[in-house]
């Protein structure tokens, strides 16, 4: 039975201007990381989320509308719902040094994947890709799991300045011996699909579609001929050659596909 | 592509095929409205992985962005969801329609088209338009028990009004018609004479049960966000056959079981009470899309240890025994 788990905020934490962490009163110690789970405020609407660390339930969310202004107005003690954990996560290739690429808020299933690699002993180097030094999150938290940290922003205030595809060129680990493990907005996504397909470097993907049952009936975020509910929303990168809508649409509450950004 | 590629059908003494209002069907699964039915890949995927007939998510002549989420829940024995008929219009689904039949065709697995209006009217330019892309059959929705206050008055609650539709869409199309009913009626078999006196092909029954409602106990607000939604699932599977059985025995058209099949088992429930073919939805959620495959063979099974070599050998039978 997944109706919605109705839990408080344990905690909040602001990463950055526009990101914030919510830890919650639940655990989902079977979650993966790349999961997801459908996040409900009563009365508000209900979003597929990340999870960011699975015990307790953590949630990474950049405020981008409507839904996740209203989240970021939620209290310590004030109640959420969650069902879950849906979706295919991030499977890690345990002979390959893992290359993680964050985008904004693409951050929270990257670190968790970023806690996992490290238990295993996976070489692990997290790039991280934001507008300004203000808004680049975690960079604390990457620092004491002791990974090695590539930073980009728009403007050169931290890091290379440019967008993060760019930056990861220029690292002596871009290639064929990695994986990479991406996460951040969908022209950002392409980019590494790109670059993985051009240097042979494994990849996966993690989508973001609009979404109604999270668990493959409503058909809602079909992507060519995936669901990204199920079927997602970390792709392999050979599964988005060719496709119609990865980087170009996205469907609407209506079913409408729309063009991206 | 996918991992549901087309098997070869393994050789068998037994024909699970059916024909609905003259539309052949590989085997009698079809995908119900309101499930996978939004893209035309997607349509395809379900018909790879072995459906016989995918009806589509019913459209309106106007997008809709139906109700916010959550608007499908898993509440244990079922489903309940309040979608609020969200779909990107006609114009938009002909499209679909289109592609879809392109790539279906064939696979020799029919497209149903369902539509949905707010108005009597209405019924009739959706029907009129849908039929540009040639669907083997149209479905009329006249049954989602999620309306607005505006529509409370579902339209297949009331005989009069369930004929005016279908006679309104029949004038509007040459493709044969199935016309969707309600459990949520007094007497169905009234609604499903009606219907057919109107003009309709086929009935398609049953839709979702209610409107239920389920509570958030912590927050004592509805677990959906319209509030009260739809039941589907095992839950509905009991009303559903004896709906089913009461149309049955009302009138002489062919009927796409709905409610709750999620087995072999279960669609041979459906074909005893006279069914035609079966429609799968919220099963879909319970065994994946392999779920058409799983059913057809668990139904080919039964026929086989009763000897059976057709679903007409068997079709009805529970009609004659008295209850």
């Amino acid at each position: 039975m997944t109706l919605p788990h109705t839990v408080r905020i344990r905690e909040i934490r602001d990463e950055t201007r526009t990101i914030r962490t919510f830890v919650l009163d639940a655990e989902v110690p079977e979650a993966e990381p790349g999961q997801f789970i459908m996040l409900w405020l009563p009365g508000v609407d209900e979003k597929p989320m990340s999870v960011a660390c699975p015990t307790p339930l953590t949630l990474t969310v950049a405020r981008v509308g409507p839904f996740t202004t209203a989240l970021c107005e939620r209290r310590v003690g004030d109640q959420v719902g969650w069902r879950g954990p849906y979706g295919r996560g991030f499977s890690l290739h345990k002979d390959q040094l893992a290359l993680l690429v964050s985008g904004g808020c693409g951050v929270g299933p990257l670190y968790f994947l970023a806690t996992q690699a490290v238990t295993r002993g996976i070489p692990t180097t997290v790039a991280l890709g934001a507008r300004t030094a203000l808004d680049l999150p975690y960079v604390e938290q990457f620092r004491a799991l002791g990974v090695d940290l590539i930073l980009a922003t728009d403007d050169g205030s931290l890091g290379y300045k440019g967008p993060v595809t760019d930056a990861i060129l220029q690292s002596a680990i871009c290639n064929s011996q990695s994986a990479i493990y991406a996460c951040g907005p969908e022209p950002m996504l392409v980019a590494v699909h790109r670059l993985c397909r051009e240097r042979a470097i494994p990849g996966q993907l993690s989508l973001e579609r609009y979404m109604k049952c999270g668990f493959g009936i409503c058909g809602q975020c079909a992507m060519d001929g995936y669901l990204v509910c199920q079927d997602g929303p970390v792709f392999d990168v050979e599964q988005l050659d060719g496709l119609r809508d990865f980087g170009r649409a996205q469907r609407s509450a209506t079913g409408r596909r729309l063009p991206i950004r | 592509m996918k991992p549901e590629t087309a098997k070869p059908e393994t050789p068998s003494a037994v024909d699970i095929s059916a024909t609905l209002c003259g539309v052949r069907l590989p085997n009698p699964t079809v995908l119900t409205s309101g499930v996978l039915g939004l893209s035309h890949e997607i349509m395809v995927r379900v018909a790879r992985a072995g459906a016989g007939g995918v009806t589509t998510k019913s459209c309106s002549l106007k997008p809709r962005p139906g109700y916010p989420n959550p608007t499908i829940l898993d509440w244990g024995p079922g489903l309940i969801n309040a979608v609020g008929l969200s779909n990107p219009g006609v114009e938009v689904m002909v499209e679909e329609i289109r592609a879809a039949k392109e790539e279906l065709a064939p696979l020799g697995v029919p497209v149903i088209a369902s539509i949905f209006a707010e108005t009597i009217y209405d019924f009739g330019t959706v029907a009129r338009f849908i039929s540009e892309a040639q669907p083997d059959l149209i479905e009329v929705n006249i049954s989602c028990p999620n309306i607005d206050d505006r529509y409370r008055q579902m339209f297949a609650a009331n005989p009069y009004v369930a004929g005016q539709v279908t006679r309104r869409v029949k004038q509007n199309t040459d493709i044969p018609v199935l016309v969707k009913l309600s459990p949520n009626v007094t007497d169905v078999a009234q609604i499903a004479r009606a219907v057919v006196e109107a003009g309709a092909d086929g009935i398609t029954a049953i839709n979702s049960l209610g409107p239920g409602l389920i509570l958030d106990i912590e927050t004592c607000r509805p677990v959906l966000a319209h509030g009260t939604g739809g039941v589907s699932g095992p839950a509905t599977r009991p009303i559903a056959v004896r709906c089913v059985r009461d149309i049955c025995q009302a009138v002489d058209v062919p009927v796409v079981a709905v409610g709750g099949v999620t087995t072999g088992r279960d669609s041979v429930e459906m074909i005893l009470v006279g069914a035609t073919a079966v429609g799968i939805g919220s099963a879909v959620y319970y065994r994946g899309m392999a779920v058409f495959r799983q059913v057809c063979e668990e139904l080919r099974d039964y026929m086989e240890r009763h000897g059976y070599g057709a679903l007409k050998e068997f079709r009805g039978r529970a009609a004659a025994i008295r209850f």
